[in-house]
């Protein structure tokens, strides 16, 4: 009998198991459909070197998803940061390297990759470790802002407070200090480090 | 009523019989590279030993099975969990990243340890070996820091 009774149970929790699978790949599937959804940027811009950079469509959405994200992290919205995050990541994977230098297109791939990386991770986490991906990235965007160039004036961002005393980084496109890393808790905790001007 | 629990039990019995005998595939990909991690940095011995013990059945291609996972549905449950957690961070190919990504997996790997979010509490219930003390969480801790601070350089 107790043999049987552990039988069902198993048998049971292999049965929700396959549920709950189920139900994510519906999701995933879903998520996926948003991102079927045809891109602008395919007929942005011929491939060549002597375009420039800071005009490219693709990059422009990059920057537009980046500060959806930080806005909704510095009104605590977790569910906003993860479609924000999910956004990113989709934004990232779907730029096209031919539209940059030959020369620059291996780093900026690596660049996007660790920003893809990250906006999966906030996609799908809660708020502190979203927050922890979101400073993780800050300095990999500035690189890539430094190859690509930038459409419009942005500050790097700086609290030191972060992390037990370790400090981090974000970019805004403001001046005025709102704090996407604490939120609430800390909103004008920080200072402006940089200013990333278009060229 | 009786009747329905009975055929029912019996019904359960023979499908957790039948699926003993739908093979599994098993994470041991031979051999070793140089991009598994502990030979692509010639990590100290005994911080190979940790990361091995701690780290290397979820996030390697090679799993060590405890006998369990040859009983299903657990050994499903299992491959599942390894495949997930190898696609977060598979050390057997660590070599292959890009510094960028390096760098940016180190860090997750260093806040997971030391927030003592990994190695999982659920895999710790059954596997106490993998269990980080503070001396190991310390040792772990600073050897991935330097590891992280070669990357930058």
């Amino acid at each position: 009998m107790l043999v049987l009774i552990l039988s069902v149970s198993l048998s049971l929790s292999l049965i929700a198991c396959g549920n709950s699978n189920q139900n994510n790949q519906e999701e995933s599937a879903k998520q996926h459909d948003h991102s079927a959804i045809p891109h602008e940027a395919d007929h942005s811009m011929p491939t060549g070197s002597e375009m420039s950079m800071d005009e490219n469509k693709s990059i422009t959405d990059l920057i537009d998803d980046y500060l959806a994200l930080k806005t909704a992290l510095v009104q605590d919205d977790s569910k906003a940061a993860a479609s924000a995050g999910q956004k990113l990541a989709e934004a990232a994977s779907s730029i096209d390297l031919n539209t940059f230098e030959a020369s620059k297109q291996s780093e900026i791939k690596e660049i996007l990759e660790v920003v893809k990386e990250h906006g999966e991770h906030i996609a799908k986490s809660e708020i502190a470790h979203q927050r922890e991906h979101f400073e993780g990235m800050a300095k990999d965007f500035m690189d890539l802002l430094a190859i690509t160039g930038t459409d419009r004036t942005l500050y790097q961002q700086y609290c030191p407070m972060y992390d037990k005393g370790k400090g981090g980084s974000w970019l805004s496109d403001s001046q005025e200090i709102k704090n996407p890393l604490f939120g609430s808790k800390m909103l004008t905790c920080g200072s402006v480090k940089e200013t990333i001007s278009m060229k | 009523m009786k009747k329905w629990l009975k055929l029912s039990l019996w019904i359960v019995l023979i499908v957790l019989v039948g699926i003993q005998f739908v093979p599994v595939q098993r994470n041991e990909i031979e051999p070793v590279t140089n991009a598994d991690f502990i030979e692509h940095y010639e990590s100290p011995v005994v911080i190979g030993n940790i990361i091995r013990a701690s780290c290397y059945d979820c996030h390697s291609n090679q799993t060590k099975y405890p006998w369990y996972s040859n009983v299903q549905p657990i050994g499903f449950l299992l491959q599942n969990h390894i495949s997930e957690g190898k696609s977060e961070l598979n050390l057997s190919e660590f070599g292959l990243l890009s510094n960028r990504m390096k760098r940016t997996k180190l860090k997750s790997i260093l806040s997971q340890i030391d927030n003592d979010k990994m190695p999982m509490p659920s895999y710790l219930f059954l596997h106490s070996e993998a269990k980080l003390d503070s001396l190991k969480k310390t040792l772990l801790v600073s050897y991935f820091d330097s590891i992280l601070v070669d990357i930058d350089r």
